[in-house]
């Protein structure tokens, strides 16, 4: 219990720290059931944020499931349980590096481009113009984008830890030569609802926070070539910071 | 008969913006001071002044980006003063402005563009949103371009396509901010054809703001200079070229040096050239 109000009390000074921030979420989660009616707009940016992305994902996912693979084997092998592997990997990527990996990539990907795309906005005056025809480019402009991010990166999560399973079977059942039969059910019967439940729920938190952060820096750029330069930067960093924090959190609370 | 009847009606009609005692003030630094202006429906109005006395800033308060200090504007008989937020977008789409670079959405192409207040504000079928739109591109000159992306316009040409977007909702109240900056002779005797048509054939009250005392000449039915956050002269373009007045002068004939100086405030020329201090 102390754990969890030691949590709650960090969780609420950060929030404290944050407030314009919340706020501004709060006023996306508004706009959210109006813009839903427009879902042509959402996958458009589904579209951007999440098949754009999906390159670099799933070839990230293969290379850290297939160093997964190695380094599994290598460890299991000394306490002779290799078979163990699948479960290990399986773990591993759905609980841990799937959602956290794939976020950290997402900033960079799709956090950068949305960041700078909306800086460039507001410097060209297309957000002025926006609000000039009478259309709240929050509800236009921002809502679409962070909702696509919402939306892109669990799937973009499950993608990744799915091409990971995919890389350490690679290594350990076709290189390695780890029993197929029990790679695979070693890991049916270790992987239970609750790992990927725990997985789901991360992707999703780490989604908002992302595309939140990304959104947010565009939107209150400095309308100046070094401003926009400026958001950019601080979209990956801040990103990248709050995802592996939240990942404690999280991570904590799912004990 | 009818067209007849509006137009007195319209004519007889209070100004369509009315501005009285209008101060505003950016971190402490006066813009306005008392401003009072009175811009009459119908007609072409140019705004004018030296760079930095708050042309664009006015602009803003007019159309209500910013709110006043204090003083009262009054908005095709709205007071921006009490105006909510919805209120506000409801008088907006009365109004169309152009802006200085265009500001086109850059993700959209030429025709889409042009369309988009109607795709924001109207339920209309797609046939008709085409010709709406067609019908305003080719107002500009650039129904050709429709398939265009903004890239891949020349300046005037943005600037023509953001001028047809904003007629696309038949404005009362057409507003350009700087429209002739950085413009080929070519394109902007286009554009200063298209601000007096459009004027006339679509019944509007035009704004345009610019430093370009040449250039707005020819289509200003009326013009307000100003300075130093007040108005220092009105009258129309040919009572302005025999103003009485020092400023008026200096800024219609474009002289370097008068009561705006040439010289930014700075201590004596020669006491800092031949100071010691590095």
């Amino acid at each position: 219990m102390n754990v969890i109000k030691e949590l709650w009390r960090s969780l609420i000074d950060a929030l404290v720290g944050l407030g314009a921030v919340v706020r501004f979420l709060l006023r996306l989660v508004m706009l959210t059931p109006s813009a839903l009616l427009r879902f042509d707009l959402i996958v458009a940016q589904i579209f951007n944020a999440g098949a754009l992305s999906l390159v670099i994902i799933m070839l990230s996912g293969l290379f850290v499931g297939m160093v997964l693979g190695l380094q599994g084997f290598q460890l299991l092998q000394r306490f002779g349980s290799e078979e163990s592997l699948g479960v290990a990997a399986a773990i591993g990527l759905v609980k841990e590096l799937g959602p956290v990996v794939t976020a950290l990539l997402f900033a960079g990907r799709a956090g950068t481009a949305l960041a700078s795309e909306l800086g460039l906005m507001r410097a060209t005056d297309q957000l002025s113009a926006m609000e000039m025809m009478a259309v709240d480019p929050i509800k236009r402009v921002v809502v679409p984008r962070f909702l696509g991010g919402v939306i892109a990166m669990p799937l973009l999560a499950a993608i990744f830890s799915l091409i990971g399973i995919y890389g350490a079977q690679l290594i350990g059942v076709q290189i390695m030569h780890v029993d197929s039969g029990s790679f695979w059910s070693q890991m049916r019967a270790g992987v239970g609802l609750g790992d990927i439940n725990e997985g789901i729920v991360k992707s999703c938190i780490f989604g908002v926070a992302c595309s939140l952060i990304a959104v947010w820096e565009g939107y209150y750029a400095v309308p100046t070539a070094a401003g926009v330069g400026r958001a950019t930067t601080r979209t990956v960093v801040t990103s990248a910071v709050v995802v592996l924090f939240l990942d404690y959190l999280l991570t904590a609370a799912f004990l | 008969m009818r067209s007849l009847t509006r137009h007195i009606h319209l004519n007889q009609e209070a100004p369509i913006v009315e501005i009285r005692g209008l101060s505003y003030a950016v971190s402490g630094r006066s813009i306005f001071d008392g401003l009072d202006m009175v811009i009459p429906r119908g007609r072409v109005t140019a705004v004018m002044g030296p760079s930095g006395t708050g042309k664009t800033t006015l602009l803003r308060l007019i159309t209500g980006q910013v709110r006043a200090d204090s003083g009262s504007i009054q908005v095709a008989g709205e007071d921006m003063r009490t105006l909510r937020r919805a209120g506000l977008y409801t008088l907006r789409r009365r109004m169309g402005m152009l802006f200085q670079n265009g500001a086109l959405l850059t993700d959209l192409n030429v025709f889409e563009n042009v369309a988009f207040p109607l795709r924001e504000h109207t339920d209309l079928p797609e046939r008709l949103i085409r010709q709406l739109v067609l019908m305003k591109l080719q107002a500009v000159g650039l129904r050709g371009a429709a398939e265009l992306a903004p890239s891949e316009l020349s300046g005037g040409m943005s600037r023509r396509v953001a001028l047809a977007r904003a007629i696309v909702m038949d404005p009362e109240i057409l507003i350009y901010d700087e429209p002739f900056v950085g413009l080929d002779p070519i394109s902007l005797g286009v554009i200063l054809r298209l601000i007096r048509r459009l004027n006339d054939a679509l019944g509007l009250t035009s704004i345009v703001v610019s430093h370009d005392v040449q250039e707005i000449s020819t289509v200003a039915d009326n013009v307000f200079l100003l300075s130093g956050g007040k108005v220092v002269a009105r009258g129309t373009p040919q009572e302005l070229r025999s103003y009485p007045s020092e400023i008026v002068r200096q800024f219609v004939g474009g002289l370097a040096d008068g009561p705006v100086p040439f010289h930014f405030p700075a201590p004596d020329y020669f006491t800092e050239l031949l100071s010691r201090r590095e």
